[in-house]
């Protein structure tokens, strides 16, 4: 069994698998269950400044989307940060910190865009022995509407500015939080690194309504007949944070800017590929929120025979492993040739690659009369439907064409040599060069 | 119709290979890859899973079958035999229909449980396929702990045991390790001689020694593994058979159901195994199901199973009592026999309908019968065995019994039912309390 212990800027943990700043860490409950069930660490659920605490709404925060068999893909909600007394999270942090000293233990903070606010919470946080802090720039909901959360985390110069408070401020390691509703997500991160951030973490939620109530005419969830866009997250956000995780870490700006993975990361892979694309580790929100603390049992266990088939040492090995291989798409070799290939003993005969071909892309496949299905190398593109859309996994494949056969599609044999776009001849740079 | 089907007596060769190749085939066939995910996916993953604590070993299934779902099988074997270290053959032979999977909400929510028994089969033979032996042993503790037989009690404590770390030699009577599992288990559970297999792999924990052929009583007496052991743990199950007691019933071809199944199972080519035409199955559990259904299978032509009780008392599942069904076996409920009849061997046996209390009705009927199995419950043989509960042998919490030192689980003990799973939670649980002792001492 690989040994999974990680350190991500100078924090040590057991495992890579944090708690996210949400409601899973609003409290020392939670968080005591967490490291029982074997969480690496947590983030603690964010504080405000000292004074009366937030209100949340006392309707309905959580709105969801489901898949097959009302599976949980995507949850979104309108909470805010903690709503307990400041005084109460600081003395509970520093009773679980202590009793757990092998976890991490961060604590997300939010205060007005002022010096002085920060000036005064951080000293107050390194008192209870916590090993860093989060920035909280990416609440998209109810606290941006006052100034902070994504209301900072979209203008990149207030992120550079508070992360220097911060870190002049502080000897704890700083971590920035990114909101992912943005255009651009490096802005924010080069912007936090100018401030001298010692890491990075996203995504964040994304704005979203996830449903709309169609009697009362009302986004989802309703308040009295009226709903607010809250933050989306879970699985179904997944692909929007690996690729802001990948964008940070291949741009030269930010390379080597130590980033914490968060975005529907559910199973042992989820967090692999997050680490593979670049993330130290990975915080975890929405999959514990629906299966409960225990399924960081699966996490640690597959994460860890997945080293082993792998030879890899540590952790540490697999983070960014997939980086190098990050490219622009103008950079794709356009003489890799694939073609689709259907294996007759695995297929069902749904015909659902069928209907995808035939309606929406390249007329490719046939279907004989007793319902076989076949791909037409003369007409395959090779562009993947019909294997996303099949409903047995390996039944469908691409299969690469060897340098020298000839596509049938083309008529051309493959070259042997890579070819992208920008030595293609279609390519005006390409023709203007040559002319 | 076929003049082989038709002959009467005990005969052998009914059916041609093919068909008892068919007959005798995996009951239920093992998962693929993708009927794997399928069936994986539709777990809950519920919290304090009522699957969980309807399992005797009480396995994490929500989390072996999350990490079946995940890709990792392996991980999910090692989930599933950290507590029941027979998990692949619980997985062929438990009655999930009554236990992980008649618990499962989705049997209350849509009638059709996961299908845990088939998942974790699919993770065990994964694991078990690569040669995989996921546990080692612990430092020596310098203990030497006597186990009576080697079923699934005797070989789960054994292998805990060995792994905490202690020695182990396992006394069997018989002279294969397994327990029923080898021996007594329908052939159609247990394909491709399995239990011999994971017999050796369980074994490869290594510090455990298995003495065949040394029977308890008759090749090694009680006070010598009391002396020369730390501890003792007795896993011998139920040898004896209980007698039927109507006039006539030691007429030739009135048989002992689990030596037929032994011998079933021992059989290296079933074409040469007597069956007869007319088969008549005394009783109401899993021994009689198992035994009309294995005669069916090979090639009897009626095959009866008779139980004095109701049907809702047969301890046989409604599962089992439909696969009977299916096999082409009728139940006949509510009567009891009294009488066998025939000159020399048995020609037909009489029954007498009775009422739930079992109270005689007057009213008789006679089925031919060739050859009748009596499956009316095993008991246990032995002296100087420690003091009894009833018929078994007194156990208090893990398996502790009236002598010091000496421990008991599986059928042979008191409580429980007799099944192989419990068989193994049993032994695993005194062998925990056997290394706890012997570390205080
Ligand atoms: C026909 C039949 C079908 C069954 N089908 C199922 C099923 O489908 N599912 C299920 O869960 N359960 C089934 N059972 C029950 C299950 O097999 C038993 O509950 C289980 O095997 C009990 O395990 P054990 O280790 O206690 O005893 P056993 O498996 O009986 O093992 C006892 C061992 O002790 C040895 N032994 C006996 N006496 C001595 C002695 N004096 N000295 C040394 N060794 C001795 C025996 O040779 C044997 O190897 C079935 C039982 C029978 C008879
Ligand atoms: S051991 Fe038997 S009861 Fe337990 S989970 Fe497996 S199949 Fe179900």
């Amino acid at each position: 069994m690989a040994d999974l212990t990680t350190e991500f800027v100078g924090i040590k943990s057991p495992n890579p698998f944090w708690l996210a700043s949400a409601p899973p860490t609003d409290k020392e409950y939670n968080v005591r269950r967490a490291f029982e069930a074997g969480w690496g660490g947590v983030v603690w659920k964010t504080l405000g400044e000292a004074g009366p605490p937030i209100v949340n709404v006392n309707g309905p925060r959580y709105g969801a989307i489901w898949g097959a068999d009302r599976r949980l893909l995507g949850l979104n909600n309108i909470e805010l940060i903690t709503d307990r007394p400041l005084e109460v999270n600081l003395r509970e942090i520093k009773a679980v910190k202590r009793d757990y000293p092998d976890r991490a233990m961060v604590v997300s903070l939010m205060v007005p865009c002022e010096e002085d606010a920060w000036k005064a919470i951080l000293p107050l946080v390194e008192e209870t022995g916590a090993d860093g802090v989060e920035l909280n720039f990416g609440c998209p909901h109810g606290m941006s509407e006052r100034g902070m959360g994504s209301a900072v985390g979209q203008v990149p110069e207030y992120i550079e500015m508070v992360t220097r408070w911060v870190k002049q401020n502080t000897r704890m390691p700083c971590i920035v939080k990114l909101t992912p509703n943005i255009t651009d997500i490096r802005k924010p991160a080069m912007a936090a690194h100018a401030g001298g951030a010692d890491a990075v973490s996203l995504i964040n939620t994304i704005n979203s309504i996830t449903s709309v109530d169609l009697d009362l005419f009302a986004p989802e969830p309703t308040i009295d007949g009226k709903g607010a866009h809250g933050g989306y997250c879970g699985p179904a956000v997944k692909p929007i944070a690996l690729n802001m995780v990948a964008e940070i870490a291949r741009t030269p700006e930010t390379r080597g800017l130590p980033i914490s993975g968060i975005g529907g990361v559910t199973t042992w892979k989820d967090a692999a590929e997050f680490m593979a694309l670049g993330a130290g580790n990975v915080q975890v929100c929405t999959a514990a929120m629906t299966y409960g603390f225990k399924i960081v049992q699966e996490m640690i266990s597959g994460l860890s025979q997945y080293l082993d088939e792998k030879g890899l040492n540590s952790t540490a090995d697999l983070v960014g492993r997939a980086v190098p291989n990050i490219s622009d798409w103008q950079h794709l070799n356009l003489n890799y040739v694939t073609k689709a290939r259907i294996n007759q003993d695995l297929c069902i005969s749904c015909g659902r690659c069928f209907a995808a071909c035939e309606d929406t892309s390249h007329q490719a496949i046939a279907m004989s009369e007793d319902r076989v299905f076949t791909v037409k190398d003369d007409e395959c593109v090779a562009c993947n439907l019909c294997v996303n859309v099949c409903p047995v996994e390996d039944c469908i494949t691409m299969e690469e064409l060897a340098a020298g056969a000839v596509d049938e599609r083309t008529g051309r044999p493959v070259a042997t040599e890579h070819g992208d776009w920008t030595t293609h001849p279609n390519n005006p740079a390409v023709r203007q060069a040559a002319e | 119709m076929d003049a082989r089907a038709l002959k009467e007596g005990i005969v052998s060769g009914r059916l041609d290979a093919d068909a008892l190749d068919a007959g005798f085939a995996d009951l239920h066939a093992p998962l693929s890859d993708h009927e794997a995910l399928v069936a994986a996916d539709r777990c809950y993953f519920c919290h304090d899973a009522p699957c969980i604590t309807a399992c005797p070993t009480e396995i994490d299934i929500p989390l072996f079958i999350r990490q079946i779902a995940t890709g990792t099988p392996e991980a999910a074997a090692k989930t599933i035999l950290t507590q029941n270290i027979m998990g692949g053959m619980c997985a062929r032979v438990c009655p999930t229909e009554t236990l992980c999977e008649e618990a499962c909400v989705r049997e209350a929510a849509e009638g059709e449980p996961v299908q845990i028994g088939r998942l974790q089969r699919y993770a065990t033979d994964t694991l078990m396929a690569q040669g995989v032996h996921p546990f080692s042993r612990a430092a020596s503790t310098g203990k030497r702990i006597a186990v009576v037989g080697a079923g699934p009690a005797g070989l789960a404590c054994a292998h805990r045991l060995a792994m905490h770390g202690n020695d182990v030699v396992v006394f069997d009577a018989r002279p294969k390790a397994g327990g029923l599992n080898e021996y007594g288990i329908a052939a159609y559970k247990s394909t491709e001689d399995f239990a011999a297999r994971e017999v050796d792999w369980l074994l490869q924990i290594g510090g455990i020694e298995i003495r065949n052929n040394m029977a308890l009583g008759r090749d090694v007496a009680m006070a010598a593994l009391q002396d020369e052991y730390d501890a003792v743990f007795l896993g011998m199950g139920l040898g004896g058979v209980n007698a039927l007691t109507a006039p006539g019933a030691d007429k030739e071809g009135v048989l002992d159901a689990v030596n037929f199944i032994a011998d079933l199972r021992q059989a290296t080519d079933l074409s040469t195994l007597p069956v007869g035409r007319d088969v008549v199955v005394i009783g109401g559990g899993m021994t009689a199901v198992d035994a009309a259904v294995q005669s069916k299978l090979l090639g009897a032509l009626n095959v009866t199973i008779v139980y004095r009780r109701g049907r809702d008392r047969m301890n046989a599942s409604v599962w089992e009592q439909d696969l009977a069904a299916a096999k082409g076996v009728r139940i006949i409920t509510n009567a009891s026999p009294v009488a066998v009849h025939g000159n020399g061997a048995v020609r037909e046996i009489e029954f007498e309908f009775t009422d739930d209390d079992l109270n005689p009705t007057g009213q008789t009927f006679r089925l031919a019968a060739d050859q009748v199995f009596k499956a009316i419950g095993q008991t246990l043989n032995g002296d100087d065995l420690p003091d009894l509960d009833g018929r078994k042998i007194a156990v208090t919490g893990p398996g502790r019994t009236s002598i010091t030192g000496v421990w008991a689980g599986g059928d042979c003990a008191a409580g429980g039912e007799d099944l192989t799973v419990t068989a193994v939670a049993e032994g695993r649980d005194a062998a925990e309390d056997i290394h706890a002792a012997l570390m205080r001492a």
